[in-house]
């Protein structure tokens, strides 16, 4: 059983703990064993924080490596805003010996481990599609309901993609492979693979701003038939949630991956922690 | 007549060093403010952003408001032609805008709570119940119940002079 560090993050565990719980389950539904990382704090946010200052974004991030590290384990998030974090300061301490050595006198002066530059940082979505596969979601799938989803990549997941290479960032599929083997048909719609309008701090300084960029992709995704929004990052599905609230219109209810995975594989409602959607979820 | 302002190559310069080192490739095309999903909603142009950053206008673009309009959802770093890293760009130009001062208030309080707290959102009595409800650990198993790890995110804080850099910048 492949074994992982699982990264909390904060909207997850703090906002829509539905997540996380889904997440606990499906992954050992499927044979991926997570372990909690302990101690472990904000990745820091890849927009917000990386903005104010850089090499306190990487020593952080840097910090939440070393726990890994300890553990002996690789990475795994739910979130594309952890994702992006961990594996860009991942990617840049294990391949620039001179960077590493920067953090890691910081984080000596700061009483944590030295990061010896071995960890690996995956994505949720990226080790089912790699790792587990299609198929073998494929088989865990009871109910799909044939709904329409318009699936939600986000930015962080894919891009940058010249270190990331993971998929196609303009025309992506291994998303959509997913969810159709939960038994949910994925609708083409316009502009997909737009921003949610939430990151870079976008959501917290100028919230206007950000709903407009939502309301557009939510007009986008209604004109296409859509009956549920499906995410893989819980800020855009923050955004898309308290969005549509905010908007008192669209009334499209939005599932991370992990949640439809759950309602998919017959798990107990209860447990998918549906009850904190600020739009109502009736599926 | 419109008077023409004087480029300043120090201040481009202090961009490359702060991560902005691809700032020069540029070359003014604009494929970028045709991808920009803001700036479909807003007056903010990356490329006019880019050109300012390129010929030094400092003050056009450290106190500016359209700097924190990008979203660094990297469309326009995927399809730029030139290989301009422009969400590392972005990055630099807000690095060195939060260091002379420039922070709006709704940001400052989130680099506080996270430098307070480890976490960028807080933990309410509701959380903790849900999350038992939920078969999960009340409190999450992260700095949040383990004092000595946010000690230490603490003290990076201290180290990288952040907690001094939200306060009040300069």
């Amino acid at each position: 059983m492949a074994k992982y560090g699982f990264f909390l993050g904060c909207i997850m565990p703090l906002r829509y703990p539905g997540i996380e719980s889904s997440t606990r389950e499906v992954m050992e539904a499927l044979g991926v064993e997570l372990v909690d990382m302990q101690g472990a704090s904000c990745c820091p946010a890849p927009g917000v924080m990386r903005s104010f200052d850089q090499t306190y974004w990487m020593s952080v991030a840097a910090r939440n490596l070393v726990i890994a590290q300890k553990m002996g384990v690789d990475v795994l998030t739910i979130c594309n805003g952890c994702f992006d974090t961990l594996f860009e300061v991942a990617h840049k301490l294990n391949h620039d010996p001179e960077m590493r050595k920067k953090v890691n006198k910081i984080l000596k002066e700061a009483g944590v481990d030295e990061y010896q530059g071995n960890v690996n940082v995956r994505h949720f979505v990226e080790l089912l599609y790699k790792d587990v596969g299609v198929e073998a979601v494929r088989a865990k799938a009871k109910s799909g309901k044939g709904m329409k989803a318009a699936v939600h990549y986000g930015c962080h997941f894919l891009k940058p993609s010249n270190i990331k290479k993971i998929d196609d960032a303009e025309r992506p599929h291994i998303f959509d492979d997913i969810v159709e083997a939960a038994g949910v048909t994925s609708v083409p719609f316009k502009d997909k693979g737009t921003c949610c309008g939430a990151g870079g701090g976008v959501r917290a300084r100028t919230p206007d701003v950000a709903l407009k960029m939502t309301k557009e992709n939510l007009t986008n995704m209604k004109a296409a038939g859509a009956e549920v929004i499906v995410d893989c990052c819980p800020f855009c599905h923050l955004q898309y949630d308290a969005g549509q609230a905010q908007l008192k219109e669209f009334g499209i209810p939005v599932l991370h991956l992990s949640q439809l995975l759950g309602m998919a594989f017959g798990l107990d409602k209860a447990k998918l922690g549906l009850e904190v959607h600020q739009t109502k979820v009736n599926l | 007549m419109a008077e023409a302002k004087e480029p300043n190559p120090e201040f481009t310069r202090k961009v490359v060093e702060a991560g902005g080192k691809t700032v020069n490739l540029c070359f003014q095309c604009g494929t970028c403010t045709g991808s920009c999903p803001s700036g479909r909603q807003t007056a903010f142009r990356v490329r006019k952003l880019v050109r300012r950053a390129q010929l030094g206008f400092e003050e056009d673009v450290l106190p500016s408001d359209d700097l924190w309009l990008c979203t660094t959802c990297f469309t326009c770093y995927e399809r730029c032609p030139r290989g301009v890293e422009i969400v590392d760009v972005i990055m630099a130009l807000r690095n060195m805008a939060v260091r002379k001062g420039y922070m709006a208030e709704p940001h400052r309080k989130v680099a506080e709570l996270i430098s307070k707290t480890g976490h960028l959102v807080s933990l309410r009595d509701e959380d903790k119940a849900l999350r038992g409800r939920l078969g999960l650990q009340n409190t999450p198993p992260t700095v949040f119940s383990d004092p000595k790890a946010l000690e230490q995110v603490k003290k990076i804080g201290e180290i990288c002079g952040f907690d001094k850099l939200i306060a009040g910048g300069k």
